[in-house]
């Protein structure tokens, strides 16, 4: 395997029938491949995000990432339209569902696609991947410091975000679940008892927490990023997809 | 951490931003990761109006003691004009 790729912002088709902006990237080899969906955290359609999916091309996998603020905020810059969201209140969860089953079905139908399909998200992604693994018939999920999957976010945030504990039993495959120690959104109590509920269902799950990092460990342009857990999680990460998006 | 929380008012004046002038209609208020600022977390605040679109937008990100002096600041220049002198309703 080579690791040539080609990226570019493509249309998809999401939630409602919409038409959406996103970012593609695929590798060049003929071999099949499975296909990732990248769920932006909540600042947004960035150029780390979009690095992520070039990642995941570099890797063999084509890689999809459905800008969630094109309806809101088309054409805007990753910053402003994260502003204007946020002012909003952010984005109903059955329009994520819908954007994620959009770019699912637009990597399917990629020729050269092997038909299966990650999800990964980190923050707000990461309770959007749960989201949608719950929601859609998703091979792999890997949620990512994921915040109010257990327990909502505090009255004073004024945001609305369920959470979907409760819906852990429609978990449509495996879930990989990366987390600092030190994150108090999602806390180490909250980790535990989802992983507790996960294994009295017995869904396939597996989660790390890194001691000595906290909320956003993975992002390599802010002071949270801590190498020694984004290394590790990256080869579990690349290790869990080998496994579960194989042809 | 991600704190998702947003104090959003709504206001009256004016800011410059990447186009120029333009009137304000909104602010949010919001304590969440930094996009430039080199801190973890930074006071964040949002001048904004909507209705020019999402880039019509002037942000500042600030430590907690910055906005704090800020905060301040604007109490002690006010306190310091004759009352209403900016008033929405001045004279």
């Amino acid at each position: 395997m080579s690791d040539a790729l080609r990226a570019e912002t493509v249309t998809i088709t999401g939630h409602n029938d919409d038409e959406i902006e996103a970012y593609l990237a695929r590798p060049l080899d003929a071999a099949p491949f499975g296909g990732v969906v990248v769920i932006h955290h909540m600042p947004g359609y960035d150029a780390a995000t979009k690095e992520m999916v070039r990642t995941f091309a570099a890797h063999g996998y084509a890689a999809l990432c459905p800008n969630l603020y094109s309806r809101q905020a088309p054409g805007a810059a990753p910053d402003d339209a994260a502003a204007a969201v946020r002012a909003l209140g952010g984005v109903p969860d059955d329009q994520v569902v819908g954007d994620v089953d959009g770019a699912a079905k637009y990597l399917r139908a990629l020729e050269g696609a092997n038909g299966k399909i990650g999800v990964i998200g980190h923050c707000s992604g990461g309770r959007h991947t749960f989201l949608a693994a719950v929601s859609l018939p998703i091979d792999a999920a890997v949620d990512c410091y994921g915040a109010a999957v257990v327990t909502p976010p505090p009255a004073e945030f004024k945001v609305k975000m369920d959470p979907l504990i409760d819906r852990s039993a429609d978990l449509s495959g495996p879930l990989l679940g990366l987390f600092g120690a030190d994150d108090q959104f999602p806390t180490q109590a909250d980790v535990k008892t989802l992983d507790e509920e996960l294994t009295k269902l017995g869904k396939e799950h597996e989660f790390h927490s890194y001691d000595g990092a906290g909320h956003a460990f993975f992002a390599v342009d802010r002071p949270s990023y801590r190498v020694e857990a984004a290394v590790d999680g990256w080869q579990r990460i690349f290790a869990f997809y080998g496994k579960h998006l194989a042809a | 951490m991600c704190t998702y929380l947003t104090e959003k008012i709504a206001l009256t004046g004016s800011g410059k931003g990447q186009q120029g002038w333009m009137g304000l209609t909104q602010a949010t208020v919001y304590v969440d990761h930094a996009v430039h600022a080199r801190f973890t977390h930074t006071l964040n605040i949002d001048f904004t109006n909507p209705d020019l679109g999402p880039a019509a937008r002037l942000a500042v990100e600030l430590t907690e003691e910055s906005a704090l002096a800020l905060a301040d600041a604007i109490h002690a220049a006010l306190g310091a004009a004759p009352a209403g002198l900016t008033s929405v309703n001045q004279p």
